[in-house]
């Protein structure tokens, strides 16, 4: 329509044509073109230039190498890792190994770094201080210093295996890590996990009802109470008219190490403790950040209405800081993940410890390596972004 | 505001013509393999991939000056091409870095106890094999051992990205014995670990093991296990692609070898430049123009002797009785002494 309408104004279409450059949209869709061509060109050369060179030295490409037998030990193994197993399954392996430390240092740390941004606006000067100075140590100190300093510092200096600290319920502490006893669990113990669901259920159910009384009769009814009396009392009496179907496997030191049992190792707790402690600094902050956000009147209006710190906390600051806290949260998370990539420096075998040195040293496939790694560690992002997107859509305050 | 988009849009055409001109030369020349030989000379400086710190094979002494059995042949090489073994840039390169450092050109060679396999000799290719090495295992002396077999069940700290970790699980596989492995990227946090009981043994290169044992705060409280699990040629390695510049490595590696045979060494080489063997006369450029045949100097071997004597001289200065690790030669004497280092004749 524009185009046409142009035309008629020129009377011609030579008249339109040296003017099209200067149009706006043209010059704009020229532009787009030419990077297009431009990005598209240097993507194929780059491409180009690594098939050459690989076919040069005789390096095969390709993703055949996951099909094959790996052949190496991964000292922390979740899921089965046989010595047949491949390098696809070892990239597996490091991969949950990453999932797990992520999961556990980011609820760990979202708790920590809450508690210490609320405590750094404590009315007493100790507990802020103290959250003062931790949030800028933890800031100020490099992760893998941190990593460094809780591996071959705190936790080197555990004793070794044969002096092991004993510890109530048969589980025993060293430098080899935490061994504990081991549920065995039989097949009545069925009876105890549907007891359990059982307990939650009439929990939620009776917190709704409980609820829904206060709204009608301002009476507020002992939901903690009575939730502790479902969900502890009901396993434990289904646990021994069950007959007690489950037993433990005691960990016994066996030559060089402790054998059976479950064992948590020294590796993983450095990673989890400097994951929790540098990045809970940064929660801190945010959290802190989020509740001063909160307009005072709000804070004012919840005391002239009598509601006690805690409560107003609970009910009125913290629902509106979440708004502010959520977004720079997910930034945090996504760090999070990434950084436990750091694994390695203390021999944790996570993804980039399997996948970019062991695989890539042992198959020498660097370019399909890393290619996987970055589209792990993509997805992991995407994923976590996600979750918190909706996360947010659903705390975001309701406008009206 | 017109002069401005203007301009602004000329800067964009112009920015990117630039940028896709700029890509095409880039691009384009990388695959094409220049002498590097030649690249060297005119660069004034050899760039060897070395360890980030294992004594007596690369080190850095007080001064920061690099030492060691690796170093002595890259400023060999450095005297061969300028006649002065000084001309070497250091990179430090770690065990995971080493080949793309290699590969990507920022190094000329790499000396840096690496071993010969097969799947490095596929877009490598090997020098000769400087040090017979195998790997070993260091545990503490209190622990009672005496051979490695005995270490069933035990936790083993290892270094990843080398053969290391695939010997021990292959060996230990082998002989039906369970272990648990705690894997680090760098020699000193495996050391550490160990050092901190975190692991039973410490499993890498027997080399290695003496060089490390020396690092370790109470060195004589550690033994040495006697079994060797693994045969480990290391030697120095170049890019395939140039075979001017491999031969001359290969034949740098030669020359110390040939040296030592013939009894030159640092100190009488200048007497040696007056003998009447024809066989010397021939190796210190006397005769012939073996040299000039390689792309150097017809001096070559005599400006290699000066600079860092032969074989022998190297081995006992840096690893054996003359150095702080006191590696018995073993598999590294020469041929006629009942070792495996042999090489072909100059002539």
């Amino acid at each position: 329509m524009r185009l046409s309408s142009t035309r008629e104004q020129h009377g011609s279409l030579a008249a339109a044509a040296p003017n099209a450059f200067y149009r706006p949209e043209v010059r704009q869709a020229l532009y787009q073109v030419v990077l297009v061509i431009c990005l598209g060109w240097l993507f194929w050369s780059i491409y180009r230039n690594a098939s050459t060179n690989l076919a040069s030295q005789n390096v095969s490409a390709g993703f055949a190498f996951l099909g094959r037998t790996a052949g190496f030990d991964i000292s922390q193994t979740l899921i089965a890792y046989p010595a047949s197993a491949t390098f696809g399954d070892a990239i597996l392996v490091g991969l949950v190994n990453t999932l797990v430390v992520s999961l556990i240092g980011i609820v760990l740390a979202t708790l920590f770094g809450f508690l210490m941004g609320i405590a750094r606006l404590s009315s007493n000067w100790l507990v802020a201080k103290i959250a003062a100075v931790y949030v800028e140590i933890s800031r100020n100190v490099p992760l893998l210093l941190q990593l460094f300093v809780w591996y071959f510092a705190v936790l080197a200096s555990l004793p070794a295996a044969r002096n092991a600290v004993a510890l109530p319920g048969n589980g025993y502490l060293s430098i080899r890590g935490l061994y504990l006893p081991k549920p065995v669990f039989e097949s009545d113990f069925g009876f105890v996990l549907a007891a359990l669901a059982t307990g939650i259920a009439g929990t939620v159910a009776f917190a709704r009802y409980a609820n829904m009384r206060q709204l009608q009769t301002g009476h507020r009814l002992p939901v903690l109470w009575v939730g502790l009396g479902l969900i502890g009392v009901l396993p434990a009496l289904a646990f021994l008219i069950a007959g007690r179907p489950m037993t433990f496997d005691d960990p016994k030191l066996q030559g060089f190490n402790f054998a059976g049992g479950m064992a948590l190792q020294p590796e993983m707790v450095a990673m989890v403790l400097g994951l929790v402690f540098y990045t809970g600094g940064y929660i801190a902050e945010i959290v802190r950040a989020g509740i001063a956000g909160v307009g005072r009147g709000q804070k004012e209006a919840a005391r002239a209405l009598g509601l006690p710190t805690g409560t107003m906390m609970r009910l009125v600051v913290i629902p509106q800081a979440m708004r502010i806290i959520i977004p720079p949260l997910t930034s945090q998370f996504l760090n999070l993940t990434k950084n436990s990539s750091l694994g390695i420096a203390i021999a944790y075998p996570d993804l980039t410890h399997v996948l970019a040195n062991t695989t890539l040293n042992q198959t020498n496939q660097p370019l399909e390596a890393i290619a996987i790694l970055m589209g792990i560690y993509l997805t992991l992002s995407l994923a976590t972004s996600l979750f918190m997107n909706w996360f947010n859509t659903r705390m975001a305050l309701v406008e009206r | 505001m017109m002069p401005f988009l203007k301009m602004t849009a000329a800067g964009a055409l112009a920015l990117m013509a630039v940028t896709c001109g700029g890509l095409e030369q880039a691009l384009a020349q990388a695959p094409a393999q220049p002498k590097t030989i030649d690249a060297i000379k005119a660069r004034g400086t050899l760039n060897c991939g070395v360890g980030t710190g294992t004594p007596g094979f690369s080190n850095p002494d007080d001064k920061g000056v690099w030492t060691g059995f690796d170093v002595d042949y890259c400023r060999a090489v450095a005297a061969v091409l300028f006649n002065d073994p000084s001309k070497v840039t250091y990179k430090p390169t770690s065990a995971k870095d080493r080949f793309p450092a290699l590969q990507s050109g920022e190094v000329d060679l790499l000396s840096r106890t690496t071993t010969w396999t097969l799947s490095r000799d596929v877009g490598f290719v090997f020098a000769g094999v400087m040090y017979y090495d195998g790997q070993g295992f260091i545990v503490k002396k209190s622990l009672g051992l005496k051979s490695v077999k005995e270490l069933k069940g035990a936790t083993i700290c290892v270094q990843t990205g080398t053969t290391t970790e695939l010997n021990l699980a292959d060996y230990f596989r082998t002989n039906n014995l369970d272990y648990k492995s705690v894997v680090f990227e760098k020699p000193d946090e495996s050391v550490s670990a160990y050092e901190s009981g975190r692991c039973d043994a410490y499993t890498t290169d027997q080399s290695g093991l003496f060089s490390q044992r020396l690092k370790m705060k109470t060195p004589d409280d550690n033994v040495i296990l006697p079994e060797i699990i693994s045969k480990e040629p290391l030697g120095p390695l170049v890019r395939q692609g140039d075979f001017q510049w491999f031969t001359l490595t290969k034949w740098v590696y030669y020359a110390l070898i040939n040296a030592e045979e013939l009894g030159i060494t640092q100190k009488n080489v200048d007497e040696m430049l007056n003998s009447a063997n024809p066989e010397i006369k021939r190796v210190l450029g006397k005769d012939g123009d073996f040299g000039k045949s390689l792309g150097v100097d017809n001096d070559w071997i005599v400006r290699i002797v000066k600079a860092v004597g032969n074989y022998g001289e190297i081995y006992e200065r840096t690893l054996g009785e003359g150095s702080a690790l006191k590696i018995p030669r073993g598999h590294n004497r020469l041929w006629s002494k009942g070792g495996l280092q042999y090489a072909p004749p100059i002539r």
